[in-house]
Formats: C-alpha cells, sequence, structure tokens
C-alpha cells in the first residue's frame, strides 16, 4: 500500500477482497442475520399477530406449562407467555434500536464537526465527551430514572447520551483521515461550501464504519436497556417486555419454574450475540475499505 | 513521570468538578422546584421544610449553592435521607463493604479465570484451544442480568448448592452468598480479559526473540515466562484494569438480582423511591470510584510500559 500513483483498477482490487467478504459470512453469519431479521418482524408485527392478550390474567393458570396453543405455557400471573415475549419485541428490540440511532447521529455529527473545524473546538469537545465518560451508561440511566420518573424513554435517553462519546472517538479519526485527502482540499479550493462536503462527500465515504458502530451499539443499548427494565426503572411491570419478563419470572423461577425467565433471557441472549457477531464483522470489514 | 501524575492529576480533579457539578445539577433538571424533588413529592412537616431550605441554601446564587453542597459532601456530609430520616453517609457506610467485597471477589475471578484460561487457550492447541474460545464466545453473550438469573436457577434451586438471596453473616457464609453474585458478574468480563490474554500470548510468541529463545534450546516453561508472560502482561492489565473499573456500576445490576444489600442495589431502590439526596451521595460514590480506578490504571499502565510517551509531547 506504499504506492503513491493512484490506480484506479489498484484500488479496486484492494477494495475487493473485503467487499467479498462481507459477501461471504458464513453459515453464522446467515444465522444472525435470520435471527435479526425474527426480532425485527417480532418487533413490528408481534403485538398484532400475538395468539392472545399478552395482559390477560388468569390465576388459575399460574406456573401452568405449555400445552394446546399456548406453547410456552403461563407466567406467574397466569398470562400466556407466547404472547408477551411476542409484544415485549416491541420495546426492547426497537428501543435499543433508537437509543443506537439516537446514540450515532450525535456521534457522527460531533465526530465530523471536531474532524472539520479542528484546532480549540475540536480540544473543547473532546474534553467534554471524556467528561461524558466519566458516567457509566447505567449509572446515567439510574440517575435520570431518578430526574424524571422510570420509563424506556429516559432510560433511552440516558444511554444514548453515555453512548454518543464511543461513537463520537471511533468516527473522529476516520473523518479526520478523509479530512486530510487531497480530494477534499480540492473540492475546497473550487469553492464548495463546508455543508455540501461533509453531507455529500465525507460522511458516505465513512458510512461503512457508522453502520458498524451501529449495530455494535445496538447490541450494548439491548443489554443496557433490559438490564434498566429488570431492575424496575426502564419499561414498567405491567407490561410486556423481554428485561421486565426476566424479573417479573424471578419468583416463579426460584419455586423451581423458570420457563418465564429463560425464554426472556434466550431471546435477549440470542438477539445480541447475532448482532454483535455481524457488527464485528461488518466493524473489521469496514476498517479494510478505509485503510 | 511526576509531570505525567501532576497532568492526570488536573484532569481527576476537573473530571469530578464537572461530574459532581452533573448530579448536583440533576436536582434542577427535575420537574417542580428542587425541594419537591427532594422530597419526593411526599408531604413533609413544615420544620422539616424549613430545615431543608436552610440546607440547600435556597436564597444563595445556584453556583454558591453547588459550592456549599461539594465542600460539605467532601468533608463526608452527603445530606439526609428523608424519608429514611438517616444521614446518607451512615446509609452508604452500611452498605459499602458488600459492594467492595462483591467488586473484589469478581476481580479475583476476573483475573484468575479470565488470564488462566488466556493463556491455557494460547499455549495449547487444537481442542483445548477451541474449547477455550466456544466458552469465552458463550459467556461473553450472557449480560449479567441473565448470568445472574441462570446461575440462580442452575445452582440454587436446581442442584441447591448456594443460597441465591441474601448476603448472610459472617465470613464463610458471607462468601458463600457472594459467590454466585460474583460468577454472575465475571461473565462478561471473563470472556473479554481470555480474549486479550490469548491474542497477547499468541503474538508475543511468534515474536523474533522468543522463536529465537525456543530454537536456542532455553527450557520452554522459562521462555514462556521471562519473554511471553513478562510482555503479554502491559495488554492484559490494562483490560484487566478497565473491566474492574466497569464492574463499580454493573454490580447493581447483580446486587438487585441477589438482593443483596450493597451500594448499587440501595442506589436503584433510592431511583425507584425518589430519595433523591441518596442518588446523589451513591452516585458520588460510584462516580469517584470510578474515575480514580480509570487514572490509577493510567498510571499502572505508564509505570508497566516504558515506551508508553508520558502527555502529549510525542505528537
Amino acid at each position: 500500500m506504499s504506492t503513491e500513483i493512484l490506480d484506479p483498477v489498484a484500488e479496486a482490487e484492494e477494495a475487493a477482497p473485503s467487499r467479498r467478504g462481507l459477501r461471504k459470512i458464513g453459515l453464522l453469519g446467515w444465522v444472525s442475520i435470520a435471527v435479526i431479521a425474527v426480532a425485527l418482524l417480532l418487533a413490528i408485527l408481534g403485538p398484532i399477530v400475538r395468539p392472545f392478550d399478552p395482559n390477560l390474567s388468569d390465576l388459575s393458570f399460574a406456573n401452568v406449562g405449555p400445552f394446546g396453543s399456548h406453547l410456552l405455557g403461563f407466567d406467574g400471573q397466569g398470562r400466556d407467555v407466547l404472547s408477551r415475549i411476542m409484544v415485549g419485541a416491541r420495546s426492547t428490540v426497537l428501543g435499543a434500536a433508537f437509543v443506537a440511532l439516537i446514540a450515532v447521529a450525535i456521534g457522527t455529527s460531533l465526530a465530523i464537526a471536531t474532524a472539520w473545524f479542528g484546532g480549540k473546538f475540536d480540544a473543547s469537545v473532546s474534553a467534554g465527551l471524556d467528561v461524558i465518560f466519566a458516567f457509566p451508561g447505567i449509572l446515567l440511566a439510574v440517575v435520570a430514572a431518578a430526574v424524571f420518573g422510570p420509563s424506556l424513554f429516559s432510560a433511552g435517553l440516558a444511554l444514548a447520551i453515555a453512548y454518543s462519546p464511543y461513537v463520537a472517538r471511533v468516527l473522529r479519526g476516520a473523518a479526520l483521515k478523509e479530512r486530510a485527502m487531497t480530494y477534499i482540499a480540492a473540492l475546497e479550493v473550487q469553492g464548495f461550501g463546508a455543508w455540501r462536503l461533509c453531507f455529500r462527500h465525507l460522511l458516505p465515504n465513512i458510512s461503512s464504519l457508522i453502520v458498524a458502530q451501529g449495530t455494535i451499539l445496538f447490541g450494548f443499548a439491548m443489554v443496557d436497556l433490559a438490564a434498566i427494565s429488570f431492575l424496575g426503572l426502564g419499561v414498567q411491570s405491567p407490561q410486556a417486555d423481554w428485561g421486565v419478563m426476566v424479573s417479573d419470572g424471578k419468583t416463579s423461577l426460584l419455586q423451581g419454574y423458570p420457563i418465564v425467565s429463560l425464554t426472556a433471557v434466550i431471546c435477549i441472549v440470542a438477539v445480541v450475540a447475532a448482532v454483535s457477531f455481524l457488527g464485528e464483522r461488518l466493524d473489521a470489514s469496514s476498517k479494510d475499505v478505509l485503510r | 513521570m511526576l509531570r505525567f501524575i501532576a497532568r492526570r492529576g488536573a484532569m481527576l480533579v476537573a473530571t469530578l468538578l464537572v461530574a459532581s457539578f452533573a448530579i448536583y445539577g440533576a436536582l434542577y433538571l427535575a420537574p417542580g422546584s428542587p425541594i419537591a424533588a427532594l422530597t419526593g413529592g411526599r408531604t413533609v412537616p413544615p420544620e422539616v421544610m424549613a430545615q431543608l431550605e436552610a440546607r440547600y441554601h435556597l436564597n444563595e446564587p445556584f453556583l454558591t449553592r453547588y459550592w456549599i453542597w461539594l465542600t460539605s459532601a467532601l468533608r463526608g456530609d452527603l445530606g439526609e435521607s428523608i424519608p429514611l430520616h438517616e444521614q446518607v453517609s451512615t446509609l452508604i457506610a452500611q452498605r459499602i463493604g458488600v459492594t467492595i467485597s462483591l467488586v473484589l471477589l469478581t476481580s479475583v475471578i476476573i483475573i484468575v479465570v479470565g488470564v488462566g484460561l488466556g493463556i491455557v487457550g494460547a499455549l495449547g492447541r487444537g481442542t483445548v484451544d477451541t474449547g477455550v474460545l466456544f466458552a469465552s464466545t458463550v459467556s461473553a453473550a450472557l449480560p449479567a442480568f441473565a448470568a445472574a438469573v441462570i446461575l440462580q436457577f442452575v445452582f440454587g434451586v436446581m442442584l441447591g448448592w448456594f443460597p441465591v438471596l441474601g448476603t448472610g453473616d459472617g465470613f464463610v457464609d458471607g462468601l458463600r452468598h457472594l459467590t454466585l453474585p460474583a460468577l454472575a458478574l465475571a461473565a462478561t468480563s471473563v470472556a473479554l480479559v481470555t480474549r486479550v490474554t490469548r491474542t497477547a500470548v499468541r503474538e508475543e510468541l511468534g515474536r523474533e526473540h522468543v522463536q529465537t529463545a525456543i530454537s536456542r534450546g532455553l527450557p520452554w516453561s522459562g521462555v514462556v515466562q521471562r519473554h511471553v508472560l513478562r510482555n503479554a502482561a502491559i495488554p492484559i492489565t490494562t483490560v484487566v484494569g478497565i473491566t474492574i473499573a466497569s464492574l463499580i456500576a454493573l454490580a447493581a445490576i447483580v446486587e438487585t438480582a441477589f438482593g443483596l444489600n450493597g451500594l448499587g442495589a440501595y442506589l436503584v431502590q433510592a431511583a425507584q423511591n425518589k430519595d433523591f439526596a441518596v442518588v446523589q451521595g451513591i452516585s458520588l460514590v460510584l462516580v469517584f470510584a470510578f474515575v480514580i480506578t480509570n487514572v490509577v490504571i493510567d498510571i499502572a499502565y505508564a509505570l508497566l510500559d516504558p515506551r508508553v510517551t508520558l502527555g502529549s509531547r510525542a505528537q
């Protein structure tokens, strides 16, 4: 990669293996994509296609195992577990997706702005981000729950703010490299404005890294949001949510009926594992492209 | 070196100031007046109200109020829990021991199991290495609360080996009560440390000086101890430090899951009860612990690795 002459053919050949690498994701990659697709489908359609009312409680069925059309049985309050899993996918999966989206939006804007302006602006923003690093995401979410009352919204917002410095740090490096490229300088000399350069040229060129960071954050967000709902500081109890279900099912689990908590745990772990596997793959291939 | 420590110290103080400011300012973000936030909407007798107004110096400017709060917090006076009528510092002192023991025990597990498995995976080939990789991949995907629930069911309910709730009395019983929580808290971190250790040791094994030492016929164990592990120690120390710092906040999840009477579980409870003085006090303690641990890691890293350029002179 030390050749100084820009040879488009050589460049295309260099980029090719990573693109092929993305296509060749192997069996595990396809399984991951399938798991994520099912989770997204459930998140969108779950509340519509659920077989039973997720909040209909019949105590005479409390902790009754699977039978007939109740494929996963009932929880400690006699509610249909399968329906609750299907409905709970919405807040768990879409909640995490929104957290990742917001964090990526904030982080990307900060990264591009600091890389573009540099100097004192860069130094002061980076110092500010270091301070946010001093707050672990979970702690910020707990404080947010105390201030604004426990809800998915306050927990999600706190997590998005806590994650944005990570995105900003990773992307700032890539944006700085891109900023220093000759084509940017050439376009600047031709009189193109900063907005146009950032949005039309800089942003698309680091987009693969942005997508990878977003995917990785999506996994983190799902774990942390579920943990906060498990603590009772996120989604509130009667509402179905995977994190809430883990904590709702704990009483039954300690009495020897684990299906409620374990089903929710398996759903969370499966989606998180799939997302982080895919995220690491995307990250590796995006770094190949950017190099 | 002294200049490096001084610069990190200055950054530490700045970070702590801003963090404490944010924690204090959060009170004013809450809907309603700060007094309403402190009482959590409870009706309190007028004399308590007057006491609170005097305590929080509400007739002073905001920055003065913050300064008074911070200086009294540094003297150990974190205010009073309104629902419990007790000093926040007393409430923290009663619970901090559980959290410290939990984090210490978890750290020991992370270091022993994580580094141990990493070395075993890197030195052993074939089945051993595949096993280590598989185990670390599985445990990396287990969030603390999921690990807690699974451990409670398997070792508490099914096998009955360990208690699933509560703190226990005395050292041995306490340790028994802390075993499952520490394992749950360690699950993700052990996987991370194992992976980093495995990669670091592998990398050192492939280096020329190691290959030379082996080809000269030096004893294998000596080569591993002297040349491989010593050099691999640098990335391992960093990742161990970072994961241990992250335990400070994550302890809240495990403490709640296992009904341990620690700081984190109490923070969660206080957030649910809107006991704002307690939330502020514990957050302050946790953020201080987190930031200071990170600085200690930075300094340890600089001491360990002579190649680290101290400060930004290298640029």
